[in-house]
């Protein structure tokens, strides 16, 4: 055997990439984890901190701990509860979408409609369509004899952002869904109609088994959107009324840029990136586990 | 369990109105009976699915009618007939353990749950899948899935039959060997009508009792192994059975003779009135003619090579433009690039148009 050349040159190929990644992430990560540690009172003049700022955002009973506990708490419920709709409504649509034909295509464009508007105007839309005076929806809603008024009701603000929200993305899942579906075998179907099984029955035994890869995509994909989400909450309701909308992104930008308040919103930032990076973690570990499952093979029967 | 009937059966993908030749099933009258074991023979494309679909009822026949015991259930759906299939590829239910995959056909028609185990656990010892009953059921071998397809095939005690679509095309070789002979075994010990579905002529004579050859969209022979091989009633079934399959030389026939260029082949049958305008043919297989030292009374033919398949060997000949195999007498050694032919007069037949003509005697 021969000996492996050692060549340390090799280094310089990979010095481009880690240049790059320096500059666009690992430096102004640092940047923040700097700030974090910090206390400015302008003049860019700084103060060591320690962990003061984490110790304060992650207690409850500060102000800054308050808040940041509060609008955690609104976000879960956010990605919840439009996770707990657009799945199940995605996979319906999915499920009742033409198999062949021209139809196929009309309905996939429909379904991209949604999700090529960008995102402010998304939220501009449903900010006038939701308006009592001028808004279809608000304008016949209130004609109806339903006070709804999202400036000013707290559930008429949050059904206004989930809704806004399930029409947005119910067709990523449905589109996701779509895809898994066609990738089922007709074999499948034809042996289900000799086992004499219901709708219901080929639901639960082949299209949703087969769909278990897709939807865990679509829930990841879904799950962090809704967590991180900004833009259209923001342009809709601004948080309000009160800070009954106000997610987590939309507390550290008015910690941010609103107080100027650097080394707590660095602090918050960090935190919240952690918890985006632990969920990220535990759907990459279930996703390869799954993919696993399927390729090991235990022996012959 | 049923007699099944087919009455004048026909399948066209482009319609009723399309061209009768381009059917993928030109109409067809048979019966199998009530627990026979046949097997669907034939190339690819040649209509044996579209057969097998058209009686679970996944496809809708174009023409005619299939009676089980004298009703006409052609317009009844899959669920309704009655009727198991196994697929070429396995299909299972991932989520499902071995056991509830088996219990899936009983359970979805509410058989009582105690006869659903009974039933499970019968199945279930004969294809060996006892051990397993209790585990996922992904996660197994191809083979160990096909036995669990096989399975839910076989659970249902009052199916009409049971039909295979190539159910072993994803085994390896040697677990085909075994299945196949499951297969047989189950079918002695089950009592269900099967219709099996193969290109391959091995697995079709070792489990069925009655072949069913196709060709075409057409049915040309149906008979028992013994019978494809000592009497194919199309040159098809000649050269499709066996290996090497049928010669087939084309050749004048007057009488007790054929003559291949001129040169003469005694037959053991007199065939007279010939149609003229037929393509005469004569066939036999390469089991029955042997190669010998030429002669001025054989059959000249030029060797090619020769096939050591072992126990017999066959020398692949020419015989002017046309291909020939014949069999090595042991011992035998061919010596030149010419040899004679000897006919064993009894194993010739005669085709006109491809079909078997019957002489007298």
């Amino acid at each position: 055997m021969m000996d492996k050349t050692v060549n340390q040159k090799a280094w310089f190929l990979v010095l481009p990439v880690f240049l790059i990644v320096a500059f666009s992430a690992v430096l102004p990560l640092m940047t923040v984890v700097n700030y974090s540690v910090q206390d400015t009172f302008g003049n860019n003049q700084f103060f060591w901190n320690g962990v003061g700022w984490f110790k304060e955002l992650l207690d409850p009973s500060s102000d800054l701990g308050g808040r940041f506990y509060a609008s955690l708490a609104r976000n879960l419920a956010f990605s919840a509860i439009i996770l707990a709709i657009e799945v199940p409504l995605g996979i319906l649509v999915a499920l009742s979408m033409p198999r062949d034909g021209w139809r196929v295509a009309a309905c996939l464009v429909i379904l991209a409609l949604p999700l090529l508007i960008p995102w402010n105007v998304v939220g501009t839309i449903w900010q006038i369509f939701g308006r009592p005076d001028i808004g279809l929806l608000g304008y016949t809603l209130n004609h109806m004899g339903i006070d709804y008024n999202y400036v000013s009701n707290e559930f008429d603000a949050w059904a206004t952002v989930i809704v806004m929200d399930v029409w947005h993305w119910t067709s990523l899942v449905a589109l996701l869904c779509y895809a898994g579906l066609k990738s089922i075998p007709d074999a499948y179907y034809q042996a289900a109609q000799i086992d004499g099984a219901s709708r219901w029955a080929v639901f639960r035994a082949i299209q949703l088994p087969k769909l278990n890869r897709v939807l865990l995509i679509g829930v990841l994909l879904r799950f962090m959107d809704s967590f991180m989400i900004y833009t259209e909450p923001f342009v809709v309701t601004g948080g309000g009324p009160g800070n009954s909308t106000t997610f987590v992104s939309i507390e550290l930008v008015k910690i941010a840029l609103g107080q100027f308040d650097l080394g707590k919103a660095a602090a918050l930032s960090l935190v919240y990136n952690i918890i985006v990076l632990i969920v990220c973690w535990i759907f990459y570990t279930v996703m390869t586990n799954v993919g696993v499952d399927h390729t090991k093979r235990e022996g012959a029967v | 369990m049923a007699r099944i009937d087919l009455v004048d059966l026909a399948q066209s993908y482009s319609g009723n109105d399309a061209d009768p030749e381009s059917f993928a099933l030109k109409p067809i009258s048979m019966t199998w009976r009530q627990g026979g074991a046949y097997a669907l023979l034939g190339p690819s494309g040649c209509g044996k699915t579209t057969l097998l679909n058209l009686i679970s009822g996944i496809v809708t026949p174009t023409r005619g009618q299939i009676l089980f015991d004298g009703k006409d259930i052609t317009p009844l759906s899959t669920q309704k007939r009655n009727i198991a299939q196994v697929f070429q590829f396995p299909v299972i239910y991932d989520t499902m353990t071995v056991g509830e995959n088996l219990a899936f056909p009983l359970k979805n028609r509410g058989v009582p749950k105690a006869q659903i185990d009974a039933r499970v656990a019968e199945i279930s010892e004969l294809l060996d899948l006892t051990p397993y009953l209790g585990r996922k059921a992904t996660r197994l071998t191809p083979d160990a899935k096909q036995k669990i397809s096989l399975g839910r095939g076989l659970v249902r005690s009052d199916v009409a039959a049971v039909l295979f679509d190539e159910p072993l095309t994803v085994i390896d070789p040697a677990l085909k060997w075994e299945l196949r002979s499951k297969l047989k075994a189950l079918h002695r010990a089950l009592d269900l009508t099967m219709i099996y579905v193969t290109h391959d002529q091995t697995e079709a004579l070792t489990f069925a009792d009655t072949v069913v050859v196709m060709h075409d969209g057409r049915v040309v022979q149906s008979g028992t192994p013994q019978e494809l091989f000592d009497k194919p009633a199309h040159t098809f079934v000649g050269y499709f059975i066996g290996s090497p399959g049928m010669n087939i030389v084309p050749a004048e026939v007057s009488g007790r003779e054929a003559r291949i260029g001129g040169h003469v082949i005694a037959l053991q049958r007199s065939y007279d009135r010939m149609s003229a305008d037929a393509t005469i043919e004569i066939g036999i297989r390469p089991e029955f003619v042997h190669v010998a030292t030429p002669a001025p009374g054989l059959l000249q033919a030029q060797v090619e090579r020769v096939d050591d398949l072992g126990r017999i060997s066959f020398a692949r000949v020419r015989i002017g433009g046309v291909k020939f195999a014949a069999r090595v007498p042991q011992g035998f050694s061919i010596v030149g690039s010419e040899v004679g032919l000897v006919f064993d007069p009894g194993r010739v037949h005669v085709y006109a148009d491809s079909r078997l003509v019957e002489g007298t005697a």
